[in-house]
């Protein structure tokens, strides 16, 4: 039988606070994108503001990721198995490319 | 080729094409402006004879690359300059088509520039993309081989009668794209031409090849064909690039193009490898597919020969 002391009480008043703020942050999702074969996979991605979007790059030829809108987000070059992240906190249709192979492009929609 | 061809050969345009995919040597011998294959690598190379001179090709040499494809770029790259410095005519120089480095880092520039330097010759430099992708943008290889160029890089300089011009078309690609040279390189190229005569023999080296081998993969530079009507009055033109590590040939009325192997590992065949990337050969049939490219120039003809040997 579980006794409620004031100082239990308090404990798991706190542990609901707890976890209700780390649903709250968990909310923001985060996407990630394979770099592999000289695709981005998947080439589309939808997210909502808040969101991240984290690329990998599983190809043993260096990569990067250069969005199309200026000064949006530019990583330096990855090598293999390296990441790079980005928080979308604005809407909008955001098309990047590779900075070394720009044949190779994508898409994140960010959308409420 | 009839003599008839040989003798239209100025106004004779895309009638002789031939590529050689990896694993082959062709000798091409330039005359007259019309290219034509004289023999298959492995007979008798061809010779400066007394009034011409060789200059040698290497590419690709992707120093700091450590994949399956090759574990070791550096002891290939040895490999390379060794079959250069034991070549039976002597290169007067050496060209080298970018991607010296893998990724743009100190040590790399330094390893590559100890391996090559062995060989004691001048060498000219052009950028690939993955000698520009430090954080400051490419300052790395400009602060090594960039000083005395113009732009971002680009140059041209003579040597026996041949005018050579050295052009960038690795920085500021643009999305969707290809190779890009930009509107101030193609303005000094103009300028840079417009004081030569139509007779003078002109060779253009860059790294990712000025006309399109493969659109699909990037395989082309987007404002390369303006730089090729800059080019189309003079009566010899031979395009050398690299990137594509492989050889692919095509003539195209006076102008000759040639792109040359890796001396790092070799990339799939367009349209049929999964994408242009590293491809894994067996270890003992990688030397097969690596090498480096040798061209005779003999004055007065304007006959230029290729000769693509493998390192193995």
């Amino acid at each position: 039988m579980i006794i409620a002391t004031p100082r239990a009480a308090f404990s798991r008043a706190l542990c609901i606070a707890l976890a209700l703020g780390f649903n709250a942050a968990a909310h923001a999702a985060e996407v990630v994108v394979t770099i592999d074969n000289f695709v981005f996979n998947p080439p589309a991605v939808t997210i909502k503001p808040g969101d991240t979007v984290t690329w990998r790059n599983a190809d043993d030829i260096p990569h990067s990721i250069v969005s199309t809108t200026p000064g949006a987000f530019r990583s330096k070059a990855l090598d293999t198995d390296d990441k790079f992240s980005f928080t979308f906190t604005t809407s909008g249709a955001f098309e990047y490319f590779c900075g070394l192979h720009p044949h190779m492009k994508a898409m994140i929609t960010v959308a409420p | 080729m009839t003599d008839e061809q040989n003798k239209r050969g100025l106004d004779r345009r895309g009638a002789l094409e031939c590529m050689a995919w990896a694993g082959t040597g062709l000798l091409w011998t330039v005359a007259g402006g019309v290219p034509k294959v004289s023999r298959v690598l492995g007979s008798t190379a061809a010779s400066a004879q007394t009034s011409g001179f060789t200059f040698a090709q290497i590419s690709d040499s992707h120093i700091g690359f450590d994949k399956p494809a090759n574990p070791n770029p550096a002891s290939t790259l040895e490999e390379a300059i060794g079959k250069v410095v034991s070549a039976k005519d002597k290169p007067a120089f050496m060209i080298h088509t970018g991607d010296i480095t893998h990724l743009s880092k100190p040590k790399e520039f330094d390893d590559a520039a100890r391996i090559i330097g062995a060989s004691k010759l001048d060498v000219h430099y052009v950028p690939g993309e993955h000698d520009v992708i430090d954080e400051d943008n490419g300052k790395a290889y400009m602060e090594r081989y960039g000083k005395n160029a113009k732009g971002k890089g680009w140059y041209a300089f003579d040597h026996q009668g041949v005018h050579f011009v050295g052009l960038v078309n690795v920085f500021d690609l643009k999305a969707g794209g290809m190779g890009n040279l930009g509107a101030e390189q193609l303005a000094w190229l103009e300028d840079d031409l417009k004081a030569r005569t139509a007779s003078t023999p002109v060779v253009v080296f860059a790294h990712i090849p000025l006309w399109t081998v493969y659109g699909e993969w990037g395989w082309g530079t987007d404002d390369g064909v303006r730089a090729l009507d800059l080019l189309k009055r003079f009566g010899s033109v031979t395009i050398l690039n690299g990137h594509i590590h492989q050889i692919f040939q095509k003539v195209e009325g006076n102008v000759a193009f040639h792109t040359a192997r890796s001396t790092a590992f070799p990339q799939g065949e367009p349209g049929k490898a999964p994408s242009a990337g590293p491809m894994l050969v067996p270890a003992d049939k990688l030397r097969t597919v690596l090498g480096v490219a040798s061209i005779v120039v003999k004055q007065g003809t304007q006959a230029l020969a290729i000769t693509d040997t493998p390192l193995a």
